[in-house]
């Protein structure tokens, strides 16, 4: 049998906003793009997102927030990564997430900001060109 | 030490990252995957595992998350692997079982793994029965695996789980039609979810007059009970049940099932490594590529072509 990986990602929605639209737009596009897609629904706080991520062993987390509340939540959530020890996944965010905070959530970590509106193919290649290689 | 006996080690003390990236080993097939499972073997067969399927919508998802609370009020720890279907034609899949279960994420003693069906047939992923094997090693007390939930067909549960849970709602449809053969047959509990709906009750005494038809004498005879997954009605009988099932294996019923299941898995695996090591020769073999063109042309038909292959390793072998 031949070794098969498929690309895992997380898309998660933290914080207390309930429009899921988006997120679910996007990780649709990511199963039919032939990814392992799981969506962890509404209001998860940063240690549901972060333990979720660790026992799923994902490649990528989508971060989808529309409540403002990024500046408070990302970091959390970046720190909980790392002290999990999950320092070589990719995150990336979405939602509505200012210009002029994008390069502070940058510096968390978080490698890509997409914001509302951007093509699904564009994200779909990120992906793609962003999972981490595993030994 | 290597990073095999590395990773096994971090299983067997069951730390989560292990136990995560050896479940993705295994699922993907990697090169280290036969050695991570020949080590922590041993130490398997302590957990409890019990299987729940039954058609999509009956409440599967909420009530395991209802019953994982149960065991964990009991000092149980608990794993669970929700299996989610393949799309076969991107190759990609949604996995949402885990949505119900989120409020546990966070629960030590609790370890969620979402994985997709990969397109095996049945109901579960190839990965399923050694993920188990992983959360069993790992030392969870029980362990639970969700069918992707299409309904009659997934009967390969019974390979991977010892106590088998069939849940059904009221309102899915003719209610004899979506209780065939096949599911029927494997269950050892069946479930009524939504049990607070008005036709809850004939649904019930549906399944148990089937279930009557089967004179056959058994230890075991399944119960019919109801459920409401939502408020968690009727979850501490459900696992009162799950626990009698697993006292009668403990006595005499599991030799024979553990040896049924055991001579399938072995009977698995050879299939595995004979398809492996003879295709790929066959393949090389330039008849091979002759032959696929003359099926084309229909010239010859497959199972002669394969007979032609056959015969003529064999024949090399013999040599």
């Amino acid at each position: 049998m031949q070794t098969e990986r498929k690309i895992r990602v997380l898309i998660a929605k933290p914080g207390l906003d309930s429009h899921d639209r988006g997120a679910k737009v996007v990780a649709r596009a990511l199963r039919d793009a032939g990814m392992e897609v799981i969506y962890t629904g509404l209001r998860q706080t940063p240690e549901q997102i972060a333990e979720t991520a660790l026992q799923e062993d994902v490649d990528v987390i989508g971060l989808s927030i529309l409540s403002g509340a990024h500046k408070t939540l990302f970091p959390r959530i970046m720190d909980l990564l790392k002290k999990k020890g999950l320092t070589d996944v990719t995150v990336f965010a979405g939602g509505i997430i200012p210009e002029e905070d994008v390069e502070e959530m940058k510096k968390l970590g978080i490698k890509e900001v997409f914001g509302p509106g951007t093509p699904t193919e564009r994200i779909i290649k990120y992906v793609l060109e962003n999972v981490p290689k595993r030994t | 030490m290597t990073k095999v006996e590395e990773l096994a080690q971090g299983v067997l003390s069951g730390e989560i990252r292990s136990i995560a990236r050896a479940i993705t080993v295994i699922e993907n097939n990697a090169p280290e995957a036969k050695k991570l499972v020949s080590s922590i073997y041993p130490h398997t067969g302590k957990a409890h595992i019990i299987g729940f399927t039954g058609a999509g919508g009956a409440g599967k998802s909420t009530l395991i998350e209802k019953i994982v609370r149960e065991y964990r009020r009991n000092g149980k720890t608990v794993g669970v692997v929700a299996v989610d279907p393949t799309s076969p034609f991107t190759g990609g899949a949604f996995l949402g079982d885990r949505i119900r279960m989120q409020e546990l994420s966070t629960d030590p003693g609790v370890f969620i793994r979402s994985m997709a069906s990969r397109n095996y047939p049945g109901g579960i992923a190839r990965a399923t029965k050694d993920a188990v094997k992983v959360l069993d090693a790992a030392g969870k007390d029980i362990v639970i695996v969700e069918t992707v939930g299409a309904g009659q067909s997934e009967v390969e549960i019974i390979k991977v789980a010892q106590t088998v849970v069939v849940v059904h709602a009221p309102g899915l449809g003719d209610e004899i039609q979506a209780i065939k053969a096949g599911i029927m047959e494997i269950a050892d509990i069946f479930v009524v979810n939504k049990a607070d709906r008005e036709n809850a009750n004939k649904t019930v005494m549906d399944i148990q007059a089937i279930l009557q038809l089967n004179n056959k004498e058994t230890a075991w005879k399944p119960p019919v009970l109801k459920t409401v997954a939502l408020t968690g009605e009727g979850v501490p009988q459900l696992i009162e049940k799950i626990e009698e099932h697993r006292l009668l294996l403990e006595k005499g019923l599991k030799h024979k099932g553990s040896r049924e299941k055991a001579e399938a898995e072995l009977i698995e695996a050879i299939k595995e490594k004979v398809v492996s090591s003879v295709l790929e020769g066959l393949r090389k073999e330039g008849k091979f590529e002759q032959l696929v063109g003359e099926i084309v042309e229909r010239e010859i038909d497959p199972a002669s072509a394969a007979e032609k292959l056959l015969k003529k390793a064999l024949k090399d072998a013999e040599a």
